[in-house]
């Protein structure tokens, strides 16, 4: 089967010089929800923009389902991989939340009914039908989180590509999200440090550091191995204890 | 506030003012605004007849008028300008109260004041009955450039997130028991504007991020539907 994601040997130097990936090596299947690990400064952000192509693999190749990663391709790539960015001021910025879940479909060629009820679809699924009408910066930090994972969810991507997307919500948003995420029938990467976050929705977890992948395995073995975690700086909160949680995938 | 619905100019209504298609309203302004300029000065008659059309969009919009009064504070460096006119203009002078002013200042001032204070109450009228984004819909189908269209729009959409910014910076300041005082401390002030800059700046890279990442090719696409119109 053609992985969704296929990562070989990717390494990627800033034009100012400094190395942000060595080599990285990942794979993600069609219907699978993997959690991307590791300190600040690993290089997950970097390997994040190589998927949609914003960033250029320096070496190795990047493709989604099949497809290569390269300029040619950049249209139908940002339509299979949906990256949902940290901070949701940067990723709404229309006047309107509907206008702004329009905006990634309407790029891609759609027009009236066939548009409208993409952006139906997606506000529908997380929730937001109702704010359609909105500007975005009218509503509440958790709302513009779910506008956001909207708008690419119009776009009908095969891939969801989350950074961080548990970072500044207050407990019941951060609930909702994770609700409206294991509802969602699509693959799922997500960037995260909120390691209880990747235990309850991702079955599998990597470890990104210093710019190769060093574990790749199911989320509780990695989060239960001390040796690993404290080897690449990764502690789990106080009070949370991965063998004392039990979810319907780690048990 | 219109109720969370627009800018804080906007007073969220359903009048037949408010209904009326944006770039209607916005040629209504501009034809009303070149014939108040238009007009000679001393043609009172003809001024009181602006004013009258202008209260009577007002009563017909529903916006309560001390809404739209309390926002012409915007017209005060206008009115501070005005009232100086007839001490500094110079030609043939009246006394008044035992000063001297000049009699073209006078007019000048009076003219001034008066197709200012048009111009102001008409904008705030328009702003009030038209959410920002159907003024722009209005100025896109004016075939205003797209490219002035679209720098409109996202100084609409920041300029809240970066007065926010500006605001925590301030506090953050404050809680270092920094308040500006005097002109010794504008150097501080210049600092955290360049910051803000910066993070300005830094903003739109990444929004430009997020817009290639959803396929921006660069151009705008037409996302309105009819029922969003």
């Amino acid at each position: 089967m053609i992985p969704v994601l296929d990562v070989r040997g990717l390494a990627y130097a800033y034009p100012d010089g400094h190395q942000a990936l060595y080599g990285v090596d990942l794979h993600v299947h069609e219907g699978e929800r993997v959690a991307l690990l590791g300190p600040n400064g690993a290089g997950k952000t970097t390997l994040v923009l190589h998927l949609n192509g914003i960033l250029v693999a320096g070496s190795g190749t990047v493709s989604v389902s099949g497809l290569p990663v390269t300029k040619e391709n950049f249209q139908e790539i940002r339509r299979r991989v949906g990256v949902v960015f940290q901070d949701p001021d940067d990723q709404l910025f229309m006047a309107s939340v509907h206008d702004d879940v329009a905006f990634g479909p309407a790029n891609l060629g759609l027009r009236g009914e066939a548009l409208e009820r993409r952006v139906r679809e997606a506000l529908d699924r997380v929730g937001m039908a109702d704010f359609a009408d909105r500007p975005p910066h009218h509503l509440s930090f958790g709302q513009r989180r779910r506008v956001a994972v909207a708008t690419v969810l119009a776009m009908e991507p095969e891939v969801l590509v989350l950074d961080e997307p548990s970072s500044n919500l207050d407990p019941a948003s951060r609930r909702e999200l994770a609700e409206i995420l294991t509802s969602l029938d699509v693959t799922v990467l997500m960037v995260t440090h909120d390691l209880p976050y990747a235990l309850q929705l991702c079955p599998r977890s990597v470890i990104l550091s210093d710019g190769v992948i060093v574990a790749d395995g199911a989320t509780y073995d990695v989060l239960t191995d001390d040796a690993l975690m404290g080897a690449h700086r990764l502690e789990l909160p106080f009070g949370f204890d991965p063998r004392t949680v039990r979810t319907a995938d780690a048990g | 506030m219109g109720a969370g619905h627009g800018h804080k100019l906007h007073f969220h209504g359903h009048s037949r003012v408010h209904r009326a298609p944006a770039h209607l309203k916005i040629v209504a302004l501009v034809a009303f605004m070149l014939l108040v300029v238009a007009t000679p000065p001393s043609w009172w008659p003809a001024y009181i007849g602006y004013l009258l059309v202008l209260v009577g969009v007002v009563l017909a919009s529903t916006v309560p008028p001390a809404y739209i009064l309390k926002r012409m504070v915007v017209e005060v460096p206008f009115v501070v300008f005005a009232v100086l006119m007839p001490f500094i203009a110079t030609g043939p002078q009246v006394e008044v109260l035992g000063v001297g002013l000049s009699r073209s200042g006078l007019l000048a001032a009076a003219t001034l004041l008066v197709k200012g204070t048009l111009g102001v109450l008409a904008s705030l009228t328009l702003a009030a009955t038209t959410e920002p984004r159907h003024l722009l819909a209005g100025l896109e189908r004016l075939h205003v450039p797209q490219l002035l269209v679209q720098i409109m729009g996202f100084m609409i959409r920041y300029l809240d997130v970066v007065t926010d910014e500006m605001g925590r910076m301030r506090v953050a300041r404050e809680s270092r028991g920094f308040t500006a005082r005097n002109v010794r401390h504008w150097p501080i002030l210049a600092r955290s504007s360049g910051a803000l800059f910066i993070r300005s700046y830094e903003r739109g890279e990444r929004v430009h991020l997020a817009m290639l990442a959803r396929g921006y090719t660069g151009t705008m696409p037409d996302v309105r539907s009819e029922t969003h119109r």
